[in-house]
C-alpha cells in the first residue's frame, strides 16, 4: 500500500515537472507575441499594409514597400534555394556512402551552424563588391545560401524515411532508378519536404543580418531586383534604432506584420501536409 | 515421353555479397506453368537465389553473381539485356505488402503498365480490372478504385501487389514469402490464388512454411547453408526425400 502511494506521488511529481518544462518553453513565446500585439496592433490599419512611409514628423504611412520587398527577395531566394536544397538532399539520401554526398552533408551541417551575418558578409564580398551595388538579388542569394543546407538536410532525412521495400517494389516492376527516385520515393516523401521547405522559407523571411549588406533597405517602392530593396526585417531594424518615438511604434507594428507573414506560411505548411495519400495516411 | 523445356533455369549460379557466398553453385530448372517452391531454414540462401532470378540481387550492397540464369534459353545476365526490361518479364512479390502509398488502388495496378508507355486509356481500365479479378480482389475494391491503397487490409494489400505484378503480363512471377506477414485466412486466399495463377505464369515461391510448399507447389527444392541440397516433385520430396538433411528438415528436426 505504502509503495503504491509513493509510486503515485513520484508519477505525479514527474508529470508536474514535464508540465513545468512545457510552460517554461512556451511562455516566453507567448510573451513575445503578446507584447507585439499590445505595442504593434495599435498602429496597424489597412493603410499600414497599402501605403508608403511618410517623412519623419508626419503621422500615417505604411510599409507596403517592405512587404513587397520581402515577398520579392524571399521569392527569388526560394527559387534558387529550394531546388538546390531538395536536389542535394535527394542525392545524399540516394547515394549515402558517396564521397561527394558525405562531403556535402558535412558542409551543410557546418553551414547550418554558421551565423547568418557571416553569410551576409560573404554575399556582400561575393556579389556586392563585384557589382558595385547593393541589390535585392544579392539579398536573395544570401537567403538562398541559408536555405540550402536546411532544406537539404530535411529532404535527406525524409527521403531516408521512405521504406526500402517501396524502392525495391518499384525496381522489381521495371522502374528505372531515377524514375523510382522521382515517382515513388520523392512522391512519398513530398508532404514532409513541402513542410520543411515552407518552414525554411518562413525562417529566412525573418532574417535581418544577411540583408544588411546586400539588399540594404530602401524608403521607396522598388521592383528592380538589381537595386537596393526594402524588406520587413530591415524596416523593423531601421525604425527601431531611429530616434523618434513614432518610429519605435512603427517598428513594433512592422514586427507584427512580419510575424503574421511567417504565421501564414507556417499554416500553409501545415495545410499542405494534410494530404489524401500521405505516408501516414 | 520427352520432357518439356525449362522456362527458367539456372546453371551453376553462385550469388555473393562482397566476399560472402550466399548461394553456391545451384543449377535448377523451372518449367512453364508450374509452381516451384524453395524451402529451407533462415539464411539458407533461398531468398538470395530468388532475387538473382530477376537481377534484384545485384541491387543489394555488394551483390554479384557467377554462373548463368536462362530465361527461355537466353542468359539474362548477358551484356545486351537491360535489367529494367528483364524485370518486366519476371515480376516479383515481396514478403511485406508494398503498395505505393501515394497512389490509388487503380494507379497501383496501372503503375507497371504506365512505365511501358503505350497503353491507351480504355485499354488500361480493362487490364486493371482483369488483373484485380485474377488477384481475387476486384469485388472488394471495385467501388473504391480511386481511394488510397494503404487503407486496405494487409491481405488485400498483398493481393493488390500480386495484381500490380501480373498486370504487365510477365512470364514468370517470383514470390518471396508472400504470406509471411498475413493471417491464416489471408494466407489461404493467396495460396488459392497461386494455384490459379500457374495457368498463366511460371511461379517460383520462397516459403518458410512447409505445409504451404506441400499444398501449392509442383516441385520443391530444399536449400541449406547456400547449397541446393535436393530438388524434385513436391510429393517425392515430402514423402520420400533422398537426402538425410532434407528429411531432417521436413520432419522438423531442425530449422
Amino acid at each position: 500500500m505504502n509503495r503504491r502511494v509513493l509510486r503515485r506521488w513520484v508519477s505525479n511529481a514527474m508529470v508536474g515537472l514535464m508540465i513545468a518544462a512545457v510552460v517554461t518553453a512556451v511562455l516566453p513565446l507567448l510573451f513575445i507575441l503578446l507584447d507585439l500585439l499590445l505595442k504593434g496592433a495599435g498602429s496597424l490599419s489597412f493603410d499600414f499594409f497599402t501605403r508608403m512611409p511618410v517623412p519623419a514628423g508626419e503621422t500615417g504611412g505604411g510599409v507596403a514597400h517592405a512587404i513587397v520587398g520581402t515577398l520579392i527577395i524571399v521569392g527569388i531566394a526560394s527559387l534558387i534555394g529550394l531546388p538546390l536544397g531538395i536536389g542535394a538532399g535527394i542525392f545524399c539520401a540516394e547515394y549515402p556512402g558517396n564521397r561527394l554526398a558525405t562531403t556535402t552533408r558535412f558542409v551543410a551541417d557546418v553551414m547550418n551552424g554558421t551565423p547568418s551575418i557571416v553569410v551576409g558578409v560573404f554575399a556582400w564580398a561575393l556579389i556586392v563588391t563585384r557589382t558595385k551595388q547593393f541589390s535585392a538579388l544579392a539579398g536573395s542569394c544570401a537567403l538562398a545560401m541559408l536555405m540550402v543546407p536546411m532544406v537539404m538536410r530535411t529532404t535527406e532525412e525524409l527521403v531516408k524515411l521512405v521504406p526500402h521495400s517501396l524502392r525495391e517494389a518499384a525496381l522489381a516492376l521495371g522502374y528505372s532508378r531515377w524514375r523510382t527516385s522521382l515517382a515513388i520515393v520523392l512522391r512519398t516523401a513530398l508532404p514532409g519536404i513541402v513542410t520543411g521547405s515552407l518552414l525554411a522559407v518562413a525562417r529566412v523571411a525573418g532574417e535581418t543580418a544577411p540583408l544588411l549588406f546586400t539588399a540594404l533597405g530602401s524608403q521607396f517602392m522598388n521592383f528592380n531586383v538589381t537595386e537596393p530593396m526594402a524588406a520587413l526585417p530591415l524596416t523593423v531594424f531601421n525604425y527601431a534604432i531611429g530616434p523618434y518615438e513614432e518610429w519605435h511604434q512603427l517598428a513594433w507594428a512592422t514586427a507584427l506584420v512580419l510575424i503574421l507573414v511567417v504565421l501564414v506560411l507556417s499554416i500553409a505548411a501545415r495545410l499542405a501536409t494534410r494530404r489524401r495519400f500521405g505516408i501516414n495516411g | 515421353m520427352a520432357e518439356p523445356a525449362a522456362h527458367l533455369a539456372t546453371d551453376k549460379l553462385t550469388a555473393m555479397y562482397g566476399k560472402f557466398t550466399a548461394v553456391k553453385n545451384v543449377s535448377l530448372e523451372f518449367r512453364v506453368n508450374t509452381v516451384n517452391a524453395l524451402i529451407g531454414p533462415s539464411g539458407c540462401g533461398k531468398s538470395t537465389f530468388l532475387r538473382a532470378l530477376n537481377r534484384m540481387h545485384e541491387l543489394s550492397e555488394g551483390g554479384w553473381i557467377t554462373g548463368q540464369v536462362l530465361l527461355g534459353g537466353e542468359d539474362i545476365y548477358a551484356r545486351k539485356v537491360s535489367p529494367m526490361q528483364l524485370r518486366r518479364r519476371i515480376g516479383m512479390v515481396f514478403q511485406k505488402p508494398t503498395p505505393f502509398p501515394t497512389m490509388s488502388i487503380y494507379d497501383n495496378v496501372a503503375a507497371g503498365l504506365r512505365i511501358n508507355g503505350s497503353h491507351p486509356r480504355g485499354g488500361l481500365d480493362a487490364v486493371v480490372e482483369q488483373s484485380l479479378r485474377r488477384a481475387a480482389l476486384w469485388d472488394e475494391v471495385k467501388d473504391r478504385l480511386k481511394t488510397s491503397a494503404i487503407a486496405l487490409s494487409g491481405g488485400q494489400q498483398q493481393r493488390l501487389c500480386i495484381a500490380r505484378t501480373i498486370a504487365p503480363r510477365p512470364e514468370v512471377v517470383l514470390l518471396d514469402e508472400p504470406t509471411a506477414s498475413l493471417d491464416p485466412a489471408s494466407t489461404q486466399r493467396i495460396e488459392e490464388l497461386v494455384f490459379e495463377l500457374k495457368r498463366d505464369f511460371t511461379i517460383v515461391i520462397v516459403t518458410h512454411n512447409m505445409q504451404q510448399a506441400a499444398r501449392v507447389s509442383d516441385t520443391t527444392s530444399f536449400f541449406y547453408m547456400g547449397n541446393m541440397v535436393e530438388t524434385g516433385p513436391t510429393r517425392q520430396i515430402f514423402t520420400a526425400p533422398k537426402q538425410e538433411q532434407t528429411e531432417a528438415y521436413i520432419t522438423g528436426r531442425f530449422g
